[in-house]
């Protein structure tokens, strides 16, 4: 692990893995919303409105795996104080926010056909709340600090005390009564979800979980030029001042 | 010890003593975190009437009576049933043997007199088809063709 910690190194791998990652995103989103819109039957409740699902359920998976990743990038930084960790940290927190917000408008759209409401306060639902108030909070303190280090310290350890509220995201449904309906793949048992949509909504994950590492590579990549432009300009200001 | 390694006991004992007090915590709290009571619920905590709450179980078979915009039925969670009243627009999921899930006040005569129903969907998805052929075929589960709240599915099937 400390091997890819060396930013230079990181690059080389992210640069050539890039190109393969945005091809599978591109290729499983196209062929997965395909199945998902056209050749995919409706439920045998729900109709047509099971189409929600295929955008919903990735979303959330990468609102929980978005956050779960941040917490370890920022646990990284904590304990080996990893700049690369902190970066990929920072990095993570918008795509981890998006992803969230996509699942609680895509739920929400769901919800009032179905439950007869845009929104309950169940534990589910709520929980899914917090993890996106979670993000919002870790973005805004990273950059509340004249100093940047010192936001990036207390935005990790946000990061690390809000993953507290991630498994009870994914059994807030086995836990208590709520309305939000249990586990369908993740479960005892197998999925509970005919192959025929299993199907779309698998290639939707692929593609959500490859677009997440496009745009990881893509903002580190960024980051990283960003310090060493800022890093130059020191030098130069250093020089100049030196000069006369 | 390196500092290195101390850091990382104090992130592991951090989460370890965080992780315990969110679990303390919750489960102390679980009476309210949870969205609805099941019939079972209301007989064995005697909730006094006219409180306002929610109840969740799956509407009776067969129980579903229709007199203009008021409709009566029954919440079962295969231990325990409550009758409910309802005046209004059920949502398109309302069915028999279909979760649901009301609010209102309960009254003196144990009657669930609801203000909002909401209806429960269950984690199954699949075609019109299969669903078809699987009662057909008669492995059809348990003829609940909708959700179970976890207090129906621990109940002993009748």
């Amino acid at each position: 692990m400390h091997r890819f910690a060396n930013p230079a190194r990181f690059l080389r791998i992210a640069n050539a893995a890039l190109p393969w990652l945005a091809g599978v995103c591109a290729l499983s989103i196209a062929a997965g919303l395909w199945f998902a819109l056209v050749d995919s039957p409706p439920d045998y409740q729900q109709g047509d409105s099971v189409r929600i699902m295929y955008l919903h359920v990735p979303a959330a998976w990468m609102g929980m795996f978005c956050y779960t990743a941040m917490a370890a990038f920022s646990a990284m930084a904590l304990i080996w104080k990893h700049p690369l960790a902190d970066l990929l940290a920072r990095a993570t927190a918008p795509v981890g926010a998006a992803f969230t917000l996509l699942c609680l408008v895509t739920g929400s759209l769901w919800g009032k056909p179905m439950w007869g409401t845009w929104w309950a306060w169940d534990a589910r639902l709520t929980s899914m709340l917090i993890l996106f108030f979670l993000y919002l909070g870790y973005m805004a303190l990273s950059n509340a600090f004249d100093d940047p280090t010192r936001g990036y310290r207390a935005a990790a350890i946000l990061a690390l005390v809000g993953f507290v509220n991630v498994p009870v995201i994914k059994f807030s449904v086995d836990w208590w009564n709520t309305l939000h309906q249990p586990a369908s793949v993740m479960r005892k048992g197998g999925p509970a979800i005919d192959p025929s949509m299993l199907l779309p909504l698998m290639l939707m994950a692929l593609g959500f979980q490859t677009y997440y590492f496009v745009v990881l590579i893509l903002r580190a990549r960024a980051e990283i030029a960003g310090a060493k432009i800022h890093t130059i300009r020191m030098a130069e200001v250093h020089a100049a001042g030196r000069g006369e | 010890m390196t500092r290195k390694q101390r850091r990382l006991y104090f992130v592991v004992l951090g989460m370890l003593a965080l992780g315990a007090a969110a679990a303390l915590v919750l489960s102390a709290m679980s009476d309210s975190i949870v969205y609805f009571y099941s019939p079972t619920d209301l007989q064995t905590r005697h909730v006094s009437a006219g409180r306002r709450m929610r109840i969740g179980g799956l509407v009776e078979k067969g129980s579903v009576m229709k007199a203009g915009k008021t409709v009566t039925f029954r919440v079962t969670d295969l231990t325990a049933t409550v009758p409910v009243t309802y005046t209004g627009i059920l949502p398109d999921l309302f069915r028999e043997g279909q979760g649901v899930v009301a609010e209102g006040k309960l009254d003196g005569n144990g009657f669930f007199h609801a203000s909002e129903i909401l209806a429960k969907h269950d984690e199954k998805y699949m075609p019109k088809e299969v669903a078809d052929a699987l009662k057909k075929s008669g492995q059809w589960q348990g003829g609940k063709g909708g959700a179970s709240p976890p207090a129906a599915q621990e109940a002993p099937s009748p």
